[in-house]
């Protein structure tokens, strides 16, 4: 009987991939540990080896096929001592088997509203979250000297998930260094750095590491400016991933933004969009203060119309209203925000016209677009891809109740992650996180369904 | 105990210092005490005197409620930040230490009115009354604080060595921590990372013998603290740090080591502060003599007096150095005891520099 060959997931948050090329051709014998194709992934190029020995007997996807999902069969082999002919089930359809499944927004839902600062018909590319950070950065560092990239993995490997890809070549090893795998050290020696007038941007391989580090971004960082009484700045970004990825388990998935969101003296950032992950990443490295930029695993790969323009900048300190409605504010940020639009779009199918406000920068919070829309709407939720306790969500709730009482028509709920640790389990950590339904279903008690 | 290079220069000297060899490896040449002229030692005097009574005046007004919080007194120490700081290049050179602070400001000739208001924590302080005794910096004198978090400034200082090297200035940091903060896992993270990319930094470790209440060899498997550096590749002298001419000896070898090219090099300076941790700790670690002996064998100031009168300077000369001093250590407390405490609108300024 035939073996199929199945498109392998190379990385916890791989959902398909481009066959690059076939090392093997049809007739073709191969035993375990052959290599049988190369397989790019959005972080990589792999090699695919084989498992088992027997004969190629057919090739079903051919080399340079993009999107090729995990889980197609892309090639039979024959077992030894059959004959190299196409087995009889070889017509099969391509199983789409996803082994990861991320909730995806809605590409573009039909009130989506553009960024203000953007003036209607400026030039737009399409860019993913991964290219506009790596723009962003490199952008900023042909025009700024002081500014350069230490982490891990940043130089030689072109980044543990490719966000810094390219910088090494453009900008030597001065300039984007690879650190040995001590984060409290090296966000010190970043931190000093700036305090010694450089600009640096410290990359952690995702925020979970920036536990080891934290003395210095809150401690030395944060509070430099205050307690020096305005003498000693330090204009630093720390960025990387943050929040859950896909199935890697309770101590590689939290959201950290309310943890430093609570901190005088830090910004804090966290995009959804390419264009807002490019304009204010490119705002962050020129600000004078210490900025804490988190990005999302799970983003780095979705597509984005960003302004082709010279210098995109955004405004630090301002959300976005990113659909316009009348009847609920949903409140969110980075991936969230995306969860946010598709529940409106379910929403508005049961006549309910949800507003979605991204705050793209969670310190300081823009309290004026929210509660100006709470005024509009009366009702709020907060969508947070994070524990509920103590969180962002509880910090909006708490405005919206201390500035916005008489606007409100209903208790504002927090719609957020279950209160555990990250479990492994596909199911149980489908069930923890937030999503669409989640949010409509909160939604709904608002008014009454 | 002699002082005097000139009286009893090599042997006594040579045991204050020593250095291991490891073969096929190259190493520091080893220090000898600085040949100071006259003028020079007199000054050394002068501000090791003013650290002194600076201290002993802070002391007291804490004893008065006048200085509040943790408050880390530097006496005992006066050599190590004299003898070291006098090395560097104005300007160029960066410094950065711990919590105890104020000695190193002083020795950079930074106004002591500025220090004692922050201490007093009045607006005229050099951090608006917002640092305290923990937290003073001076980015004119490239002073980078003043740390209150053991160890942290241990990496910041590697941060400011990276400044130096990237922007090729030819400027050296002197980063400064204790005994106890030798224990800390940061400070070996960034010994490696000084060592790998050749940072211009001088580690030095101010071992007073007690963290907090803990002496040396209760805290450390390997008590010599100047060999900690050996598994980075970094060499490490131990320095008489009571002795100010050997300590800038000793500063003179560390900083031709790392401005010629050769990256980190660590010092440990052997010292000991009189008074107990911070204010509130009684030190009862340790006994009334130990502190008494060490007083009487090796006082920095009283070491350097001696060698001084051995060079033919008068005892009046010396009196009228106390008096002058005394004199501005006693303005400087009226300053910060008279000085307005800052205005309730600066509670919210510089948290951030700009506005969002």
């Amino acid at each position: 009987m035939a073996i199929e060959l199945k498109m392998p997931a190379l990385s916890p948050t791989m959902e398909e991939g481009t066959l690059a090329k076939w090392l093997v051709k049809e007739g073709d014998s191969v035993s375990s540990g052959d290599i049988l194709a190369e397989i790019e992934t959005d972080k990589a190029t792999m090699e695919f080896e084989a498992v088992d020995e027997g004969t190629v007997s057919q090739i079903l996807v051919a080399e340079g096929t993009d999107g090729v999902k995990v889980g197609t069969v892309i090639a039979l082999i024959s077992g030894d001592d059959e004959a190299a002919s196409p087995a009889p089930d070889a017509k099969a359809e391509p199983v789409a088997t996803a082994v990861v499944e991320t909730p995806k927004p809605v590409a573009a839902a039909p009130k989506i509203v553009a960024e203000p600062s953007v003036p209607a018909g400026t030039a737009m590319a399409t860019v993913t979250v991964r290219e506009a950070l790596r723009d962003a950065m490199a952008e900023e560092m042909r025009a700024d000297d002081r500014i350069f990239v230490m982490g891990e993995e940043v130089a030689e490997y072109q980044g543990a998930y490719k966000v810094t890809q390219g910088l090494l070549e453009e900008f030597g090893p001065r300039r984007v260094i690879d650190t040995p795998i001590t984060e409290y050290g090296f966000a010190g020696i970043g931190t000093g750095a700036a305090m010694g007038g450089l600009r640096p941007i410290v990359e952690f391989m995702t925020f979970n590491f920036a536990m080891q580090a934290i003395d210095h971004i809150i401690n030395s960082a944060a509070k430099t400016n205050y307690m020096s009484g305005g003498q000693m700045r330090c204009p630093i970004v720390f960025r990387g991933p943050n929040g859950a990825a896909a199935r890697v388990g309770a101590q590689h998935s939290q959201n950290y933004a309310p943890w430093y969101a609570s901190v005088p003296g830090l910004i804090v950032i966290s995009p959804y969009d390419a264009a807002d992950a490019k304009g204010l990443l490119k705002a962050a490295i020129r600000c004078e203060e210490p900025v804490v930029f988190l990005e999302n695993e799970l983003m780095y790969g979705r597509s984005f119309e960003v302004p082709a323009v010279d210098d995109f900048v955004l405004p630090i300190g301002k959300a976005r209203i990113v659909r316009e409605g009348k009847d609920v504010t949903i409140v969110s940020y980075s991936i969230g925000v995306g969860f946010a639009l598709d529940a409106a779009e379910k929403l508005a199918g049961e006549g309910i016209d949800a507003e979605v406000i991204d705050l793209r920068t969670i310190r300081p919070l823009d309290k004026a677009t929210v509660l100006t829309s709470l005024a509009k709407t009366n009702r709020l939720v907060i969508a947070e891809e994070g524990w509920a306790t103590c969180s962002v969500g509880s910090e909006i709730s708490a405005i919206c109740m201390e500035e916005g009482f008489d606007d409100l028509d209903a208790p504002v709920l927090r719609i957020a992650n279950e209160d555990v640790p990250m479990p492994y389990a596909a199911n149980l950590e489908r069930a923890t996180l937030i999503n669409a339904d989640k949010i409509v279903g909160g939604v709904r008690k608002l008014f009454g369904r | 105990m002699a002082k005097s290079p000139a009286s009893k220069p090599s042997k006594a000297k040579a045991a204050s210092v020593s250095t291991d060899a490891i073969a096929n490896r190259e190493r520091p040449a080893t220090p000898v005490p600085y040949k100071a002229t006259k003028e020079e030692l007199l000054e050394f005097y002068r501000q090791m005197l003013l650290i002194r009574r600076f201290e002993e005046k802070a002391g007291q007004l804490y004893g008065l409620g006048l200085i509040g919080g943790f408050c880390h007194l530097y006496i005992g120490q006066e050599a190590v930040a004299i003898g070291l700081q006098s090395a560097l290049t104005p300007g160029k050179d960066s410094v950065i230490t711990g919590y105890r602070d104020h000695g190193h400001m002083l020795a950079y000739g930074i106004d002591p009115n500025v220090i004692m208001a922050e201490l007093t924590g009045r607006a005229a302080g050099i951090s608006r009354g917002k640092g305290g005794s923990m937290h003073m910096f001076s980015t004119e004198h490239k002073f980078y604080g003043g740390h209150g978090i053991v160890g942290a400034q241990v990496s910041l200082g590697a941060g400011l060595a990276f400044a130096h090297k990237y922007n090729n200035d030819g400027g050296v940091c002197l980063a400064y921590f204790g005994d106890g903060a030798a224990n800390q896992g940061q400070v070996y993270e960034s010994f490696n990372m000084a060592e790998l990319w050749k940072l211009p930094i001088i580690f030095v470790i101010e071992n007073n013998q007690y963290a907090m209440g803990t002496s040396v060899n209760r805290a450390s498997a390997e008590d010599q603290l100047y060999r900690r550096g050996e598994s980075f590749r970094i060499p490490g002298l131990q320095v008489d740090g009571m002795d100010v001419l050997a300590v800038r000896g000793a500063a003179e070898v560390a900083l031709d080591w790392v401005r010629s090219g050769k990256g980190p090099i660590l010092l440990e300076m052997k010292t000991y502060r009189y008074r107990g941790h911070s204010m509130s700790d009684p030190a009862k670690y340790r006994s009334r003599e130990e502190v008494q002996s060490v007083r009487e064998k090796s006082d920095p100031i009283d070491g350097c007096k001696e060698d001084l009168l051995a060079m033919g300077v008068v005892e009046d000369e010396l009196k009228a150095i106390e008096k002058e001093i005394r004199a501005i250590v006693n303005a400087s407390a009226e300053f910060a005891e008279q000085a307005p405490e800052p205005e309730l609108s600066e509670l919210y300024t510089d948290v951030l520099v700009e506005t969002y």
